[in-house]
């Protein structure tokens, strides 16, 4: 299992094919990887913030809770924070499994997760000099409770 | 004495990323109330606890929950990520 958290960027491709080689005991990998959109094209960046210490143990928590769900050979989650470009990787999830539906689902779980339970804030810069902070999403949170149990 | 942090429109709100507070606050509901005291800026980031998220020592917590033991208190809005 491996959790990231990092200014740096990193490509999706090396991170995904790193994350799937050589292993002989699984059949699937499934991969995630999101993206800072600009809708109406006006945004010039978005910064993430985030709670050192606190977003690689909450991260951490929901790896957990994932492999204890599905039966995974492996799991990564890379998060990005700083200052991010459109267009950038803003983070990925990766799973490796024996089947695709535990690599599907536990894949769409850590990303549920990830949006409402890891400590990242962001906030969009405006080309011209306005900002906002994103605001959460009833959907977002919404989207756990089909995870319940 | 318990580390106070802030995060994103919170710590832009009150100003200052994290400060030692000095309570006598037995709940986070009543650290709230002594800071909402302190100034008006307190007072406007802690006006509406429905919009506002609490961690205890970096776990997730909520506003009834006991001060005892605890040496960081972290307040921020719901949390947007991936």
């Amino acid at each position: 299992m491996t959790v990231r958290v990092q200014a740096d960027t990193f490509d999706p491709g090396t991170v995904l094919s790193d994350f799937a080689n050589d292993r002989k005991n699984i059949g699937a990998v499934v991969s995630f990887t999101g993206v800072v959109r600009d809708d109406s094209g006006t945004l010039d960046r978005m910064e993430i913030e985030h709670y050192p210490g606190m977003t690689e143990n909450a991260i951490s928590a929901i790896v957990d809770e994932a492999t204890a769900r599905w039966s995974l050979a492996d799991c990564l989650v890379i998060h990005r924070f700083g200052p991010l470009r459109p267009g950038a990787q803003i983070m990925m999830v990766a799973t490796a499994a024996r089947h695709r539906v535990a690599a599907f689902e536990a894949a769409e779980f850590l990303m549920d997760y990830l949006k409402s339970r890891a400590p990242f804030w962001k906030k969009e810069f405006q080309r011209d000099g306005s900002t906002g902070w994103v605001d959460a999403k009833a959907d977002d949170e919404d989207a756990l409770t089909r995870w319940s149990r | 004495m318990v580390e106070v942090m802030y995060f994103a429109w919170v710590r832009e709100r009150i100003g200052e990323p994290r400060e030692k507070v000095e309570t006598t606050a037995t709940t986070v509901a009543g650290l709230v109330d002594e800071l909402r005291s302190r100034e008006p800026r307190y007072a406007e980031a802690f006006k509406d606890l429905s919009a506002l998220r609490v961690a205890l020592d970096q776990e997730l917590s909520d506003f009834d929950a006991p001060l005892a033991g605890v040496r960081e208190v972290a307040f921020f809005p719901p949390m947007t990520g991936g």
